[in-house]
């Protein structure tokens, strides 16, 4: 059963975000304040290095192709999948939903007229654009090939790439970072509009609470780790260097102090915008709210007791393997929970096929996925056996791609409506999507089975038996990377030539979707007074959600 | 975002500014301490592999230098308070004047840091390839009867240190690394203090402080009690550890 709301034409709104100062040019951009600005700044500089991890990624599969490696020198090889990583995670993942969509969405989606600390937030943007800088220096002298774990001594002491940079550039990104989720959490406490209780947050919200808590807890775990590699490195100390007496476990063990909650950063925001999907496409009120935002915050919270499982091959003792597994165990339930809820709100949903809800569908399956295969590598027997092969490759993968970037592709197309003020074409859109699944699935499946083999990470060759697999997973990633070029195509198009989108297009019960599209700088002409629940799909008429007289689906299934 | 007098255009009243100001500064603060414990963790563990190293090294700092910056720190928190509490009565000349007196204190702690630093590298225990532990007790040379002494009680305990530590060169290079790195982090985090009191000095000599304005001394002044209690820290775990003579 899907129900069509009437659909009026929509015109512009005369004043917006994107047409104040017009006149000034390029210094209205560089100099704002304006959350909603500053949010299409990160989404095109994030863009820039998807772009360079993207090309990493495409040469690596390249040269993949056959055992003998097709493309580079081992030594390059080395290199190609450090800054793959380097890029892709610092770089994109961890900035990329946050900080253009939570950036543009948490003070709308509150009812405030921007974040608490707005410089600040410009702040952030500058300093992402420093690092980013430091990083592409490294990159374009010499590279770096120690791993984007940057595990010492070989970091600090061995490596012969242009660590030093690298390390800078990523120590200045971390506090980015930092000042985004500081941002976040004060403007949530205290910028909320009357009548937004935190119980009526939506879930994106929640979701980016739990965030910022992981970016302020983690980041500088990981800024102070960096600064004293680099400072091993420069200046031949010792912390983590076993020469001189340190400790280069110790070095890991600070490193995945962030780095795995760091995950959470990635995921977290994905799982906040399928949260906001699911309801609106099922035109149901989400199931189990309370459950799914306590869900966010128990995952950041049990996120950091996890780390160690990264180093259960060191020799650590068994007694914290132990412990470690069971706790990454744990992390599971809050996962599950998630899985389960949205599950059980599409039931009996008045299901309509849209773009994003698409994206969020094809999230559900691939974090599932990959979160079970997470268990497989919590478990120490099957860990011993896996561990640093093109298993754990394929697991992370599909958490990091086939999760945080289907919800960051799936969120961007389901407010650039109100981003752009304009609709793309939903067709396009919907194949794109469905390219984008397909080319994910033949590119990271045939990985779990070359790791289960025992094909090793990071090496440049292997036995031709794997050739098949591999090739495999080139032809998935070609068609993968038409998956991605698709949206950039048609998003841009759809900026000038696309149908002028209305306040609501889809519709959904959000507070941003109650103002234009795109907002006005100050986002809403007056101050909002929410007086509703989240997700109230069952009472709007306004919003043409009990068209014809329809009845909608009961929240619960069940009554 | 527009300004109207001290409400930036984002906020509501003033106390919704106030109190967003207050918690981004308390968890900033936050952020310092996790940003400092991996620091201090990575003490924790060498110093609990190589204590005798460590004890070593921690032998070799002034001591009363160490105690009068710790005395003058403490000092200057005072007086950052006293410009905290003037600010909250409205005795606008005497927020300025408290103001200038942290400052001087804090640069009377860096300067001392700098006498400190000094020494260091005269006595050539600047990690590297020239730092040796031996240097101090094999180039001096004593002048009265108790400074022969107080040389060879040195040499003595240098002995017994290799006896139980025999790569003692390389692990009092830790010590250092560490010293450097944690001092020079705390230094860092005062000179930028330093830095945000002077801002805050001009700004109060405009008399803009009042009782109902003044987040800005408030906060800068949890920054610098912040780095104040980072010494308190500090002073024991890299002067104190095996001192007992």
């Amino acid at each position: 059963m899907s129900t069509t709301p009437p659909i009026p034409e929509h015109q512009l709104p005369e004043s917006h975000y994107l047409n104040v100062g017009y006149g000034a040019g390029i210094k209205s951009w560089v100099l704002t304040t304006d959350h909603k600005r500053i949010a299409l700044l990160y989404l095109a500089s994030v863009t820039v290095f998807f772009f360079i991890g993207g090309v990493f990624a495409t040469m690596i599969r390249i040269h993949l192709l056959t055992p003998e490696g097709a493309l580079v020198t081992p030594e390059t090889y080395n290199k190609l999948f450090t800054m793959h990583g380097v890029a892709m995670i610092f770089f994109f993942l961890i900035p990329s939903i946050p900080a253009v969509l939570g950036n543009f969405l948490i003070p709308i989606m509150i009812g405030a007229k921007d974040l608490a600390f707005p410089k600040i937030n410009l702040l952030s943007w500058y300093i992402y654009v420093i690092g980013g800088c430091f990083v592409l220096y490294s990159f374009s002298t010499g590279g770096l090939d120690t791993g984007w774990t940057f595990y010492t001594p070989l970091s600090s002491i061995y490596s012969n790439s242009a660590v030093t940079p690298a390390v800078i550039g990523i120590f200045i990104n971390g506090f980015s970072s930092i000042l985004t989720g500081l941002n976040f959490i004060v403007t949530i406490h205290t910028m909320r509009a009357p009548g937004m209780t935190w119980f009526r947050l939506p879930l994106f919200a929640w979701a980016h609470y739990a965030t910022s808590l992981v970016m302020i807890l983690g980041t500088p775990v990981v800024a102070i780790t960096l600064l004293l590699a680099g400072l091993e490195r420069m200046f031949h100390l010792g912390f983590f260097n076993p020469a001189m007496g340190g400790d280069p476990i110790l070095f890991q063990h600070l490193f995945w102090f962030y780095s795995h909650p760091a995950v959470y950063i990635m995921i977290l925001p994905a799982m906040g915008v399928v949260s906001e999907i699911i309801p609106t496409f099922a035109r149901k009120p989400i199931f189990g709210y309370s459950f799914i935002a306590a869900s966010s915050i128990a995952i950041a919270v049990i996120g950091f007791l996890v780390w160690a499982h990264h180093l259960f091959v060191t020799g650590m003792s068994a007694y914290s393997a132990l412990a470690f597994s069971f706790l990454s165990y744990l992390v599971a339930i809050p996962s599950a929970v998630k899985v389960f809820n949205w599950t059980a709100t599409l039931y009996k949903g008045s299901i309509s096929w849209d773009a994003p809800m698409l994206y969020a569908l094809g999230f559900i399956g691939l974090f599932t996925i990959g979160g079970l295969t997470g268990l497989f590598l919590a478990c120490l027997g099957i860990d011993m056996h896996v561990h640093d092969t093109y298993f754990v490759i394929a697991h992370f993968h599909y958490i990091m791609v086939g999760g945080a970037v289907m919800g960051y592709v799936g969120g961007l197309h389901f407010w650039w409506p109100k981003i752009t003020g304009r609709l793309y074409s939903g067709p396009l859109a919907k194949f794109a999507a469905i390219v984008l699944f397909i080319g994910f699935n033949l590119t990271f499946f045939p990985q779990f089975i070359l790791g289960y083999l025992g094909m090793p990470r990071r090496y440049h060759s292997y036995p031709p038996e794997f050739q098949v697999l591999n090739v495999l997973s080139t032809a998935g990633a070609s068609i993968l990377a038409v998956g991605y070029l698709l949206p950039m195509f048609y998003l841009i198009w759809s900026m000038r030539y696309g149908k002028i989108a209305g306040p609501n297009p889809w519709p959904a019960t959000g507070l941003e979707w109650k103002t234009d599209s795109p907002p006005p700088t100050e986002n809403f002409h007056v101050t909002p007074v929410v007086d509703w629940d989240p997700y109230d799909y069952r009472n709007r008429p306004d919003l043409g959600l009990v068209a014809g007289g329809t009845p909608l689906a009961p929240a619960h299934g069940d009554d | 975002m527009h300004r109207t007098g001290e409400l930036y255009g984002q906020f509501q009243t003033l106390e919704q500014q106030k109190e967003s100001s207050t918690l981004g500064m308390w968890i900033f603060l936050v952020t310092e301490v996790l940003f400092f414990g991996g620091m201090f963790l990575t003490y924790t563990i060498n110093r609990h592999e190589y204590f005798t190293a460590f004890g070593v090294g921690s032998n070799t700092l002034d001591i009363k230098l160490g105690t009068i910056n710790t005395a003058v720190l403490i000092m200057s928190s005072l007086t950052m308070a006293m410009a905290v509490w003037s600010a909250q009565v409205g005795k606008k000349p005497w927020v300025t004047r408290f103001l200038v007196l942290t400052l001087v204190l804090g640069s009377v702690f860096l300067g001392i840091k700098v006498v400190e630093y000094k020494q260091k590298f005269d006595h050539h225990l600047i990690p590297g390839r020239s730092f040796d532990v031996w240097y101090l007790v094999n180039n001096t040379k004593p002048e009265t009867e108790a400074e022969k002494n107080q040389l060879e009680a040195e040499r003595e305990e240098l002995h017994k240190a290799t006896l139980t530590d025999p790569d003692i060169q390389s692990h009092a290079q830790l010590y250092f690394s560490l010293y450097f790195a944690m001092t020079g982090l705390h230094a860092l985090h005062m000179i930028v203090g330093a830095g945000l009191l002077i801002w805050l000095i001009r700004v109060s000599l405009r008399g803009r402080f009042t009782p109902e304005y003044n987040t800005p001394v408030e906060n800068i002044g949890l920054y610098w009690h912040f780095v104040d209690i980072v010494w308190i820290y500090l002073f024991p775990l890299l002067y104190l550890i095996d001192r007992h003579r």
